[in-house]
């Protein structure tokens, strides 16, 4: 870790924040292609069924 | 030589975008990590803002993207209105909440770094109150898709509003310059001209601005994927409905 | 198009129109600041033109509603649609419409308010120039929100989402216009402004909201 000086909070504030905010984006981006494709492939059964 | 429109045929572009989307992500993974690594680790602090200067690693690029995100979209809410592609809207609505998160995290990287630079967690400052705007206006489209029930209206509609917000948001831009005579201006004079930023900031910062733009295409490819599925999901369910 | 404004004045007019509400609604919005901020008329007077103006806003904000939704509901919206107006005028007639009943009284009804937060006397006749000049982009923007809404179930929380954003130049001019007022300064560069604005809205609004218009109406 490099010496972040008096302004070590703020640095860390700001990398902290933006990378979970980055990591929150990218967590519902595939939580919300998985929840599709899986309902997706349940109707396309049902058809295949049908 | 195929045309450009034959990845408007959402079959077409569920194949290309598999086989794209892999190296989009490698391309951004590599960029971003090794240039925020470089950029926190490897290279000094600044003489006025000592190690503050590190924030523009993150602050710059999605700053800059953020407005590159409203602009894909006016570009692709175009398309959608002129040559009907719903693969073109589906894009313009999967690009919305990345374009949302980058300002959002823009914002956010701004405040913490103007607390102790400027002495405040906020300033009416031109460019973080457009900033605030721009953010407004995607949690409006953001909004308005997910308020209207017929895909293509919610279309149109989004379309309308991102015209209408991309005039606005030049004309703000002016305003907001006008009203506040741009004070901070020379705080981020470091910016606008690359030759004023030492090569020690700018090649760090340039990776990052790469790995960032691929990050937002991947983060589309991506999502426009998902939105495809989730209309086929509409469609299907729809008929299910009715028989 | 002067049918549609009469029948709109009309309504408005008629008990249970809603016309007396945004005028209500700024008397008591401006009434309740200085018991939000305290009595100081210093204070007061120094915030003034920002509160006045706000308050102007938001009752604009509130009657947004009632510009289409009503005629969505009974199908009279659907009746105008195959009339020969086009669109374009419909919703000019509309915003002008809502000027009228809205953005005019809450103009003549601003001075009177003023007083009660002790605008400095310079800056009245600059209070109602600004109005004057101002609320018609606020109806002709509300317009443009309310046509894009109308087919929302429940959609007057998202058009306030996405109309005040584009008050935001409105609000800035006007309320600096009667700031610089008071100080002394220049007002008539931001109130040009304003005008510039609100004219340049008042020519894109009407294509935008009938856009949106004939997109819900499809």
């Amino acid at each position: 870790m490099p010496d972040l000086g008096p302004y070590t909070f703020e640095v860390l504030l700001a990398y902290g924040g933006a990378l979970g905010m980055l990591f929150v984006l990218l967590a519902l981006s595939i939580w919300r292609s998985r929840r599709t494709q899986r309902r997706l492939t349940e109707v396309e059964e049902r058809r295949g069924r049908l | 030589m195929a045309s450009i429109w034959e990845y408007a045929n959402p079959r077409k572009f569920m194949t290309t975008s598999e086989v794209v989307l892999p190296w989009t992500v490698g391309i951004a993974a590599i960029a971003t990590i090794g240039g925020l690594i470089w950029g926190f680790f490897f290279t000094p602090d600044d003489f006025r803002q000592g190690a503050t200067v590190k924030i523009i690693y993150l602050h710059v690029p999605t700053a800059v993207m953020a407005i590159n995100a409203w602009l894909m979209m006016l570009v692709a809410s175009l398309i959608w209105l002129i040559r009907r592609h719903h693969v073109s809207a589906l894009a313009a609505k999967a690009a919305a909440p990345v374009g949302a998160f980058f300002t959002a995290i823009a914002l956010f990287t701004g405040a913490v770094w103007g607390q102790p630079i400027w002495g405040t967690w906020w300033e009416w400052d031109p460019r973080l109150t457009s900033f605030l705007i721009l953010f407004l206006f995607y949690l409006g489209y953001i909004a308005m898709w997910e308020a209207v029930e017929n895909p293509d209206t919610a279309a149109d509609l989004t379309t309308i509003l991102c015209i209408v917000g991309s005039v606005f948001a030049i004309i703000s831009r002016y305003a907001l310059d006008f009203w506040n005579q741009g004070l901070h201006q020379d705080r981020f004079a470091l910016f606008d001209g690359e030759s004023d930023v030492s090569p020690v900031f700018a090649w760090p910062l340039v990776t990052c601005l790469t790995g960032f733009g691929f990050l937002f295409v991947a983060l589309v490819l991506y999502r426009t994927r998902t939105e495809i599925r989730a209309r086929r999901l509409h469609a299907l369910l729809a008929q299910e409905r009715l028989s | 198009m002067k049918a549609v404004i009469a029948r709109d004045l009309r309504l408005a007019f008629r008990a249970g129109g809603g016309f007396g509400l945004a005028l209500a609604f700024f008397l008591i919005a401006v009434t309740l600041v200085p018991f939000g901020v305290g009595p100081d008329t210093d204070t007061l007077r120094t915030i003034a033109p920002g509160i006045l103006w706000l308050g102007a806003l938001l009752a604009c904000l509130l009657s947004l509603d009632r510009i289409f939704q009503l005629d969505w509901e009974d199908g009279t919206l659907d009746a105008l649609a195959t009339a020969p107006l086009p669109f374009e005028a419909l919703a000019f007639a509309k915003a002008a419409a809502h000027w009228l009943t809205t953005g005019l009284p809450l103009v003549l009804a601003a001075p009177v308010l003023a007083v009660m937060l002790n605008l400095a006397p310079a800056a009245f006749p600059w209070l109602i120039g600004s109005l004057l000049a101002g609320t018609p982009a606020l109806s002709a923007l509300g317009t443009f929100g309310a046509a894009l809404t109308v087919g929302v179930k429940r959609g007057g929380l998202l058009m306030s989402l996405l109309v005040l954003p584009l008050y935001v130049p409105t609000l800035l001019f006007g309320a600096l216009t009667v700031t610089r007022a008071m100080g002394g300064f220049d007002a008539l560069t931001p109130l040009a402004f304003l005008a510039g604005l609100t004219l340049a809205t008042l020519a894109v609004m009407p294509f935008a909201a009938a856009g949106a218009l004939r997109v819900n109406l499809r």
